[in-house]
């Protein structure tokens, strides 16, 4: 029983370096420009004191959601001022809203794409499938080449791990659109695009927006993983407290983790929730 | 006997139609036109039949029933007149046009063009309110928003739906939604009006009044409406021809009187046994031919003589062309020989009760249970077409009722000579 080990790991390598020596100028550029983008994003928040900053998402809590969830907010945000860790939260909320961003804006087409056609949909759910198990860190390594290290290369690994939820429930709300209801826009001689605007988007909105909330949360935790590769942020807090054997700083880092969360999952569940309370 | 609408030219003509459902059609076709029966089909190709060899043809401005067993084809066919589904084999020509070849663009502004469709289960959008639904099909064709606006309120108006415009269809009953879904049809003003079980979801009451809401919007609109029901006195109610389906196939095409009165095999007669004969029963199908006529031009004598020939006491004078004048009685005759100073146009009756040929036979027992005089059964034009006398009714109804048991043999008799 000697065969020889099938090189599956050489192959994949010598793929990823052709591609990083053939893309990379196109990549490292792509780098160079989010990375512009994301540092002066950062810097104009971090430039507004903290309380107005604070202020303001109250007020939008408010006006989404509720008085409570106001409150949420501004206990929350304040303790993270308070524990020091503004800069880190900033940082981090920007790398996630911009992963976000670019997860929802591939992966809703991709939705749509599989959804409507059949064989795309046969080739796009085993890749999800594929990229839901495979451990996040391993999106981690090829990163590294294209986008060098650094928070460029965070979110490409993020977009990547956080994007499933987006495509797959935004495929599974349009397919589950009532047949009937798609027979009669057929029936009353709907294109593909009437189709889409007028029925199937709008109903299966819902479902959208609870893959796009769902696309945020992984997007979090991906951020916070995502610090092995020079995100910063909380991570990054998260990251030096192991690497010091900091176990104080270390959960203060971490309720500052889910203190973001709780505030992006109600704000997104919440939209979510009330577009389809409409009906 | 042609009790079909007067225009002859069909609106849409539908040849050698078959569908069959399953990924390689072509075994089934060939065993179809062999004549093998669907469940055959199934066991040995495994392709279900939902089309076999359907020929009809639709008229315009008529009321075409399909009805049929489950499973037999009638949804399947309803659809594969717009190409919801697409046929396997077989011509549907609207105008000239075989529709079965349009590619998608032409299919497209085909459906906005010329049909409406209405659902059983009403298939109303739920995230738009009633008057958006109503406004749905004007919207696909591009309508410019106020004018589709004003179509959708009348539409909503005709339904008698005025005030709800801004509720949203989960808020209204179920009635109320398909009438909204009626309304989504009537805007775009379709020629062709497609419903399929459009009514079945309703309870008994409200049925009624849609039904009879749908006729009357026929009457004024002259829409081409094909309608799915499994409800055959609904079918009765509203249908010009019925098409009864078994299989895929059409059993019988006919009106309603000539599929209770000769149904074509015991399929049809199973399904139409329980019907209450006297509501289908039309004038048409119990009135006899008038013994005798008088003419204008025939002297008192005459009719007298005419009358005490075939032992009558009243004669129906018409003219040459059988145009209904009116009615003598042997006594009036009587009376003026012996005083000799009246004419037939003074005695002549004018005034009488008639009635048309697809009077239902109900509504005339109520009329003729006090009248000694016939009751001249009279044509659109006015022509005399025959009489209903007391006797002939019960006979009709009774003739009727047990016709069911045989077949052809019903006493068709024709016209006043
Ligand atoms: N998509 C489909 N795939 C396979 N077979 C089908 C399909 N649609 C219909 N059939 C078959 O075609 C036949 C006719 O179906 P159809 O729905 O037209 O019946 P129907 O007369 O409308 O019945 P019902 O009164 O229950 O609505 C059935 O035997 C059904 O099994
Ligand atoms: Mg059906």
């Amino acid at each position: 029983m000697n065969f020889s080990k099938f090189p599956l790991a050489e192959y994949i390598d010598t793929l990823l370096d052709f591609l990083t020596d053939h893309l990379a100028w196109i990549t490292k550029g792509i780098s160079e420009i989010m990375s512009t983008g994301m540092d002066a994003a950062t810097d104009a928040l971090l430039a507004m004191p903290s309380w107005l900053f604070i202020l303001l998402v109250a007020a939008a809590a408010y006006k989404a959601v509720g008085k409570r969830m106001a409150l949420g907010t501004i206990l929350g945000l304040c303790l993270l001022d308070n524990l020091q860790l503004w800069e880190p939260t900033i940082e981090t909320l920007v790398l996630v809203l911009i992963a976000t961003f670019v997860a929802v804006a591939i992966g809703i087409p991709l939705g749509i794409l599989a959804a409507i056609y059949d064989g795309a949909h046969r080739v796009i759910m085993p890749l999800l499938d594929l990229m839901q198990t495979m451990p996040a860190f391993v999106y981690l390594i090829p990163a590294i080449p294209f986008f060098g290290l650094g928070p460029v290369a965070a979110i490409f690994s993020t977009v990547i791990f956080a994007m499933p939820p987006a495509i797959r429930l935004t495929s599974l709300g349009i397919r589950q659109v009532p047949a009937d209801l798609v027979e009669a826009a057929d029936a009353y001689g709907c294109d593909r695009r009437q189709k889409l605007l007028k029925l199937q988007l709008p109903l299966a909105l819902p479902t959208i927006m609870a893959g796009v909330n769902q696309t945020i949360m992984l997007a979090l935790s991906m951020v916070v993983i995502a610090a092995m590769i020079g995100a910063g942020g909380l991570g990054g807090e998260v990251w030096k407290a192991i690497q010091r054997l900091q176990p104080g700083k270390g959960f203060e880092a971490g309720i500052g983790i889910v203190i973001l969360a709780m505030i992006l999952d109600r704000f997104t569940s919440k939209v979510g929730r009330n577009k389809s309370a409409d009906q | 006997m042609d009790t079909g609408p007067e225009i002859i030219r069909p609106k849409m003509q539908v040849r050698n139609l078959y569908k069959v459902f399953g990924s390689s059609p072509e075994t089934a076709l060939k065993m179809l036109e062999q004549g093998a029966g669907k469940d055959e089909i199934l066991d040995k190709t495994k392709q279900s039949v939902g089309l076999a060899d359907v020929s009809f043809d639709v008229y315009d401005g008529e009321i075409l029933v399909i009805m049929g067993l489950s499973g037999s084809g009638k949804s399947t066919l309803i659809r594969c007149l717009n190409r919801l589904i697409e046929p396997s084999r077989g011509k549907i020509i609207i105008d000239d046009c075989d529709i079965t070849q349009l590619n998608n663009i032409d299919l497209r502004n085909l459906r906005r063009e010329k049909f409406g469709m209405i659902f059983q289960h009403f298939a109303l959008f739920p995230h738009r309110s009633v008057q958006e639904n109503a406004e749905f099909g004007l919207e696909i064709q591009g309508v410019p928003k106020e004018k589709r606006v004003a179509k959708a309120r009348e539409a909503l108006k005709q339904v008698g739906l005025e005030g709800w415009e801004d509720s949203f269809p989960g808020q209204l009953s179920g009635g109320m939604q398909q009438r909204v879904g009626l309304a989504r049809g009537l805007a775009v003003d379709p020629d062709i009006l497609l419903m399929d079980e459009a009514f079945s979801a309703l309870d008994p009451l409200i049925r009624r009044d849609m039904q009879h809401e749908l006729v009357e919007l026929q009457d004024r609109f002259k829409k081409t409406i094909i309608f799915i029901t499994h409800d055959l006195d609904e079918a009765l109610e509203i249908g010009d021809r019925i098409i009864l389906m078994k299989d895929g196939r059409i059993v019988q095409i006919g009106s309603p009187e000539e599929i209770l009165t000769q149904p074509a095999n015991e399929y049809v007669s199973r399904f139409v046994e329980n019907v209450d004969m006297t509501k289908v029963l039309t004038a048409s199908s119990v009135m006899v031919r008038a013994k005798t006529v008088a003419y204008p031009k025939d002297g008192l004598r005459t009719m007298l003589h005419k009358m005490r020939d075939v032992g009558i006491s009243s004669i129906f004078v018409v003219n040459r062309d059988k145009t209904l004048r009116g009615l003598i009685t042997a006594q009036s005759c009587k009376d003026a020989l012996e005083s000799g100073d009246k004419t037939v146009a003074d005695l002549l009756l004018c005034d009488i009760p008639t009635t048309t040929p697809d009077e239902p036979v109900t509504n005339l027992i109520g009329r003729m249970a006090d009248a000694n005089l016939p009751l001249p059964v009279v044509s659109a034009a006015g022509k005399l077409l025959g009489v209903v006398v007391r006797g002939s009714l019960l006979a009709g109804i009774a003739e009727g009722g047990l016709e069911l048991e045989t077949t052809l043999e019903h006493p068709n008799e024709g016209m006043a000579q």
